[in-house]
């Protein structure tokens, strides 16, 4: 049993992916005229955590491939090479290539090794281009010989030295790895390594998973002490590590030395492999077996301060418990004041503990964000159009399930913006504006929501294009009278784009639909603002987490039923002078001179109500997208959070329903899914002929 | 996940011993509705409860008596006298509510059938167990296991996942009940 490497794969893979992520945004931030070398040791930094892991988990593609993009960044680190754009570019395209050679792997599947290649040998063709240039002493390489055949050009201080590393007997299970050690000795100069094997018992007596190898190195190398102990920092603890300076090699002609060295190294080192020959097929064995499992199992990352919160709160919660035990045993009334004292305190804890384990779901926007500079710097290249994009609130926190699943249609919203909205560069400059445009992400709080703007100075929305298109495509009839709100509304209708042509990159029809729809399905909404020629705003609100709701508790008959608080807009009694019926079955109120249909969506949902007169119950205003809806209820009840609880697990999907509750009481009580009761009512349907009978009123009076 | 997997394994240890002591027998937990006496596998049954009030799903079916909250889980109550077409029984402190786990296509789901009252355990062999009979096209008796008899008296078999499991509840008719028992010669 050799030690499971695969138990690890999620974490590499979940860091690689990060240190794209920084290598991709720091790339971004580079300016290519004054380089910032903070920004270049981070994305080296990345680059180089990528390169020693992967290698350490035998994906020797990546692991190659980093490698050399690794060496044209430390010259670039190092001064002796000047970053060019198209550098910046060829990098960009790498962190792409690695991330779907990393995407591959995760996955099981076949890794495409072309386009590495590719980049590799337009790699290659840059860093060769700097053997003209003369000022180049240090550069790490892969091999052994070109890193030594470097030195009898500078021949400073090649140091000799006598490494003894006798390794703890567990450094295996540790997840230590001599071979690697040596390999990255390798890296630094050129060295000769005796393996002793004295200690090493009869077969019969021997563990796999032990360690009884000892090594005698002695490396040839141009670096510091301090980078050698560096390689062994991780093992240093448990090991034997002796490490002396022989006779300097400056003394030795140096084109001497590397000579005998490869011979040896290639030696001694199969000895170490063949240790455990097991490791080696299990990696190849591995991604298939890891397939499934990678597809199901998400992780996330929490501080470590969201911890210690957790287990303080939990600290006092066993105090809180313990305080009221005792009191419970001995109790009589005169300590009822304590004990009422106990209560909020308990309350107070467990709210305390309730907010802060939801906060471990809570990751800041900033994950979906940073995907955005990179697409619009692409975006803008493709289109012939100039854009600058301005980030805010990135570190509004948001549910992880909201926050994967908005991914995708803020992608779609950014594009839209970018192809649709903004302008090329003349017809700004015709506008009066100036050429570059401007894309705003904006996310921040209000309520108990999440507010999330995408805000661009172009075109804005044509309503007479949008007009047109709607009755071309039988939306509205020709003479619909629609306000500005209802014209912009309709986007979001299915099959509705105005694009003049479909481009690569959006207009292909799947659109705002979708968009409003995968917001719906997070309980949020999504809403239009726009100024033709000034540009368009959407707003999306989503609600901070999926599992905790802020309901309005009301009655209906013998139940209790739950009403997401986001979408009530007022409650009110109703006179029934305001009460219009319309044929059908559809009542229409009038509120304010604005008119909402309304009906007993729920009188008819539920099973009867008490007051069977209109008059005796209450109308809860509720919003679903642009359209506003009175249902009718018996009572109003207290408001209060509701944990969600899912109706499908044991069930099945209940239309109207959108989850069920736990009341304090220990009863269920059913959660409202407004959007589907509106619909199943068919006043939806209905509300359009509400308006008409309005506008037409108006005309007659 | 661990627990679930412990309780997997613990369930089909348990099936494993039963089987063995009693050599391929299977014990059904019987109740009785409408004088009838009907069994199910012993190991899907989770808890025997009184009847409780629930809370009722709108548009639901009739026989959907609604959901109760078992200790923290959303379950809903399934009326076998009205699933089976029967006449409608007041609920009364006797009436009792059988948790069950059911296995579907979707994964195992937990589901209260409420009957009139438990009745019995039984040791079966497969050998006792008599096939339903068949009723041509019109009338479904895949939710029944098979027909026993014990002490004089008709058992019917009935297998949960066929009943319960499915996306929509196959029709089931007092009259095909009340044939098939005359079919089998009772």
């Amino acid at each position: 049993m050799s030690i499971d490497l695969s138990q690890f794969h999620q974490v590499f893979f979940e860091e690689s992916f990060e240190g794209l992520e920084t290598m991709e945004s720091s790339l971004l931030d580079l300016d290519c005229d004054s380089v910032d070398s903070e920004t270049i040791n981070a994305i080296f930094r990345a680059a180089h955590s990528i390169k020693g892991s992967s290698s350490t988990f035998g994906f020797t593609p990546v692991a190659e491939f980093t490698h050399v993009l690794e060496t044209l960044l430390d010259q670039v680190r190092q001064g002796t090479r000047k970053l060019m754009p198209d550098h910046v570019d060829l990098l960009l395209q790498s962190v792409d290539c690695l991330r779907g050679m990393l995407t591959a792997l995760q996955s099981g599947s076949a890794l495409d090794v072309a386009q590495s290649h590719d980049l590799i040998a337009r790699f290659n063709a840059i860093l060769s281009g700097q053997a003209a240039q003369p000022s180049s002493v240090e550069t790490v390489t892969a091999s052994v010989q070109p890193a030594t055949a470097a030195k009898p050009a500078g021949a400073v201080d090649a140091m000799t030295w006598a490494i003894r590393f006798i390794p703890d007997i567990n450094i295996l299970r540790t997840g230590n790895e001599p071979v690697r050690m040596f390999r990255e000795l390798a890296e630094l100069g050129s060295m000769k390594v005796t393996a002793l094997t004295d200690k090493l018992p009869d077969l019969g007596q021997l563990s796999p998973e032990n360690c009884y190898l000892g090594w005698d190195i002695e490396l040839i190398t141009l670096e510091s002490r301090q980078k050698i102990e560096e390689i062994f920092e991780w093992v240093a603890d448990e090991s034997d590590i002796t490490i002396t300076a022989q006779a300097s090699a400056d003394t030795l002609v140096p084109l001497d030395v590397p000579e005998p060295e490869p011979a040896a190294e290639s030696v001694v080192v199969p000895d170490v492999v063949d240790e455990k020959p097991t490791k080696a097929v299990e990696r190849r064995a591995e991604p298939a077996a890891e397939q499934a499992k990678a597809a199901e199992s998400t992780s996330i990352r929490v501080s470590i301060e969201k911890i210690d919160t957790l287990v303080n709160l939990v600290g006092e919660l066993v105090i809180t418990q313990s305080m009221l035990g005792q009191l419970g045993n001995e109790f009589d009334m005169s300590k009822l004041l304590r004990l009422q004292e106990g209560l909020a305190q308990l309350e107070h804890n467990t709210r305390e503990l309730q907010e802060n384990v939801m906060r471990i779901r809570m990751l800041p926007i900033s994950f979906t964000f940073s995907r955005f500079p990179r697409m619009i710097r692409d975006l803008s290249r493709q289109l012939g159009k100039k854009v600058e994009l301005k980030l805010s609130g990135e570190q509004t926190e948001l549910d992880k399930t909201v926050l994967e699943k908005i991914g995708d249609p803020l992608v779609h919203l950014v594009r839209n913006a970018l192809d649709h909205g903004l302008e090329t560069p003349e017809q700004r400059k015709a506008a009066g504006k100036p050429e570059t445009g401007l894309i705003t992400l904006h996310a921040y709080h209000q309520g108990g929501n999440i507010m999330i703007e995408i805000r661009d100075d172009g075109r804005g929305l044509n309503r007479e294009k949008i007009r047109a298109k709607a009755i071309a495509n039988k939306l509205i009839g020709e003479n619909d009278p629609l306000s500005d709100d209802q014209i912009q509304d309709l986007i979001f209708q299915p099959g509705f784009s105005t694009a003049e042509q479909v481009t690569d990159v959006s207009g292909r029809g799947v659109g705002m639909d979708v968009v409003r729809r995968n917001i719906n399905e997070l309980n949020g909404s999504i809403d239009v603002r726009s100024v033709e020629g000034e540009g368009s705003t959407f707003t999306i609100r989503l609600p901070l987490t999926l599992a905790i709701l802020d309901g309005q508790l009301v009655q209906v008959g013998e139940q209790v039923y739950i009403i997401p608080l986001v979408s009530i807009v007022e409650s009110l009694q109703p006179r029934l002078s305001l009460v219009n019926r319309v044929a059908g079955g559809c009542d229409v109120f009038r509120l304010r001179n604005e008119v909402h249909s309304h009906y007993s969506a729920v009188r008819n949902f539920c099973h009867h109500t008490r007051n069977q007169q209109l008059e005796k119950s209450l109308l809860v205003v509720v919003e679903t997208g642009t359209s506003k809806v009175a249902l009718v209820v018996d009572e109003l009840l207290g408001q209060q959070q509701v944990v969600i609880k899912s109706m499908e697990a044991n069930y099945q999907k209940v239309a109207g329903v959108s989850g069920a509750t736990i009341l304090g009481d220990g009863t269920v009580s059913l959660i409202l899914d407004i959007t589907d009761i509106v619909q199943m009512a068919g006043v939806h349907q209905q509300h359009k002929n509400g308006l008409k009978l309005v506008s037409s009123r108006v005309g007659a009076g | 996940m661990n627990t679930v997997g412990q309780r997997k394994m613990e369930a089909v240890e348990l099936d494993q011993v039963l089987q063995q002591n009693s050599e391929q027998t299977d014990q059904y937990l019987t109740f009785i509705m409408a004088d009838e006496e009907y069994g199910v596998d012993i190991l899907r049954v989770q808890e025997i409860r009184g009847w409780e009030n629930v809370t009722p799903i709108p548009n639901a079916p009739p026989h959907i008596k609604g959901v109760i909250n078992l200790r923290g889980t959303i379950v809903p109550i399934i009326d076998l006298r009205q699933r089976f077409g029967l006449s409608k029984a007041e609920y009364g402190p006797l009436t009792v509510v059988i948790v069950l786990k059911v296995n579907t296509r979707k994964g195992s789901r937990v589901m209260g059938i409420v009957v009139d009252a438990v009745s019995d355990v039984y040791s079966l062999s497969a050998d006792e167990m008599r096939e339903a009979p068949d009723l041509g096209d019109n009338v479904n008796t895949s939710y029944i296991r098979g027909l026993v008899n014990v002490a004089n008296k008709m058992v019917i078999l009935l297998d949960i996942n066929e009943l319960l499991g499915g996306d929509t509840i196959p029709e089931v008719s007092a009259a095909a009940l009340g044939e098939i028992k005359h079919m089998s010669g009772h």
